[in-house]
């Protein structure tokens, strides 16, 4: 009897240990990447590091012209993609008859499997010559990184406020609707406003999925280091800058491409917690 | 609150608001459609048998993806082999040994922090940690230990709702036939939660075949010379070989149809497991 007592509480010690593996995997993901970067924005200057002057031969790392471009390119991909993801939640909640609904779901899941270096694809072969021969420029611009990026978001955004949507409770509508209220004045005032939270959630989500977005964004965004003066110029994203460069950087050039990571990383936390509070609002309100 | 008076009727917003909102709906369904009937129609014709067969030749310009399917599936299942146990077993503690509370809070954060990760974070860190410090250069042991972390997240949640849907009656009877808590999770709650946790495990799997950034720094770029025979050789996996194909431009052809062995094989993947998902949904629906 105590044999089994005993083996149960290792089992229960084990999977413990292994529920731990996530946080542990986060922590050792940031003393890493802060061990091998902060020394260098320590040593080059804080001032210096968000420069706009990248000049990794001449030992100057300013990142500040790939902050702006992810800025942009995230902005631009929002653009595009909040207003065809929420659409699409909202009729897959409130508006698809049910059939519809089984098939739609799946296509839209579909859509987040296909890999990002297809993505990428399309907009070498299609996208980017349609920029250069209707638009003009090179065509490998943030215009095109913003296309690809909005279209790679749209699973996220569909997903998470659909999730939201759902949750709204069935009476609200029922009553809104027995009032003599539209279908449409039901979900703009009612089913929308319900959901508010969540959707919120959705797009900080899909902002981080735009600004972490890396092979994509390489092939289509042009890549030059300088400030965008228009949508059809190139830019260069923080991702990129890593994707580009990781591969023969040393010394300081790699240090500074790590402390990239960090303002990268630091980044992404601060969207998943902000998505986090979102979320938590919501369930605080549903309860 | 007073409604604000509009320019169109109730009647007439209504129907503009769903032409409008079906719309965009369908242009994005049509972009879904448009990808996939670009990549298979460009792509299939051009993969024959002999294409997943022989060996790349003259870095891609000419040959098949023989060797590079083989390392890709070695670094995925590597991945796939590390990443289950931690997964379920944190899903098992999740959802069987712990009531929510603040640890649970601290797992639930690491789990959901790890999912938004971007995949070139992931690459930075094997390749410091992986590649570097602990010394196993590029190689298949440091990408499949590399993906293994992003898949974690993925397997928890999977695994975590398939373990709930699981009722608490099959609990409660093997407990009252006289099961330790651990029997009663291995041998009854486990094998009726099996489905759920493979579609998770088989959705995971689809997404590390196509993650490139994570790889590239950590299984490496090279071409192998032959079938990779020891985790410590580097590869090539197929979605890093399509990237380098377009990206370069070596060649056309071999892009296309590569790419449409890559999103021909991850479609059947998740398409066959949201098909098992369902079936097990509604097993205990």
């Amino acid at each position: 009897m105590t044999i089994v007592r005993d083996s149960e509480k290792l089992v229960e010690r084990v999977l413990g240990l292994l529920a731990l593996s996530g946080v542990g995997i986060l922590a050792a993901i940031t003393f890493f990447i802060f061990r091998e970067g902060l020394p260098l924005i320590a040593s080059a200057g804080l001032s210096n590091f968000l420069s706009t002057d990248w000049h990794p031969v001449a030992g100057r790392y300013g990142i500040a012209l790939m902050i702006v471009g992810s800025v942009a390119v995230t902005a631009g991909a929002l653009a595009l993609g909040v207003p065809l993801g929420l659409a699409c939640a909202v009729v897959l909640a409130e508006m698809a008859p049910a059939r519809a609904r089984r098939v739609l779901k799946p296509a839209v899941e579909l859509l987040a499997g296909i890999p990002s270096v297809v993505y990428g694809f399309m907009g070498i072969v299609v996208v980017v010559p349609w920029i250069r021969r209707h638009l003009g420029g090179p065509g490998a611009s943030g215009l095109a990184a913003a296309a690809i990026l909005g279209v790679m978001i749209l699973p996220t955004i569909v997903a998470v406020s659909l999730d939201a949507l759902q949750a709204v409770p069935r009476s609200f509508r029922e009553g809104s609707l027995a009032l003599g209220a539209t279908e449409w004045q039901t979900i703009r005032r009612v089913v929308l406003p319900g959901a508010r939270s969540g959707i919120v959630a959705a797009v900080i989500l899909a902002m981080g999925r735009a600004v972490g977005e890396t092979m994509a964004v390489v092939m289509v965004a042009g890549n030059a280091v300088q400030l965008p003066r228009s949508p059809l110029d190139p830019v260069r994203t923080l991702t990129a800058n890593l994707a580009l460069e990781m591969g023969y950087a040393s010394g300081d050039h790699r240090a500074a491409l790590f402390a990239t990571g960090i303002v990268l990383f630091l980044i992404i936390v601060a969207l998943n917690a902000l998505a986090g509070l979102a979320r938590r609002r919501r369930e605080g309100r549903a309860s | 609150m007073t409604p604000r008076r509009s320019l169109l009727s109730p009647r007439r917003a209504q129907t503009v608001a769903r032409v409008v909102l079906w719309t965009l709906t369908l242009t994005a369904l049509a972009i879904l459609g448009f990808i996939l009937a670009f990549v298979l129609g460009h792509g299939l014709p051009r993969v024959g048998l002999a294409f997943l067969l022989e060996a790349p030749v003259d870095g891609g310009r000419a040959g098949g993806v023989a060797t590079i399917v083989v390392g890709t599936l070695e670094v995925t299942a590597l991945g796939l082999v590390t990443a289950t146990p931690l997964g379920l077993g944190t899903a098992v503690y999740l959802v069987e040994y712990t009531r929510e509370g603040r640890f649970t809070r601290l797992i639930r954060f690491g789990a959901d922090c790890l999912a938004g990760v971007p995949s070139i974070i992931f690459g930075l860190f094997g390749f410091v940690l992986f590649v570097l410090t602990l010394g196993f250069g590029w190689s298949i042991l440091a990408g499949g230990l590399t993906l293994a972390f992003m898949m974690l997240p993925t397997i928890i949640r999977t695994s975590e709702e398939a373990l709930r849907a699981v009722p608490a009656g099959y609990r409660d009877v093997a407990l009252s036939l006289g099961a330790s808590k651990w029997q009663s999770i291995r041998k009854v709650v486990l094998p009726a939660a099996l489905p759920g946790v493979v579609t998770g495990l088989v959705l995971s799997l689809g997404r590390a075949i196509g993650e490139t950034a994570a790889v590239i720094f950590t299984a490496g770029s090279s071409l192998p010379r032959r079938i990779p025979r020891t985790v410590f050789e580097g590869t090539r996996t197929l979605s890093v070989h399509f990237y380098q194909l377009a990206r370069e431009g070596i060649s056309a052809d071999n892009a296309y149809a590569t790419a449409a062995v890559l999103v021909l094989a991850i479609s059947l993947i998740n398409v066959t497991a949201y098909a098992a998902m369902n079936r097990f949904i509604r097993r205990f629906a």
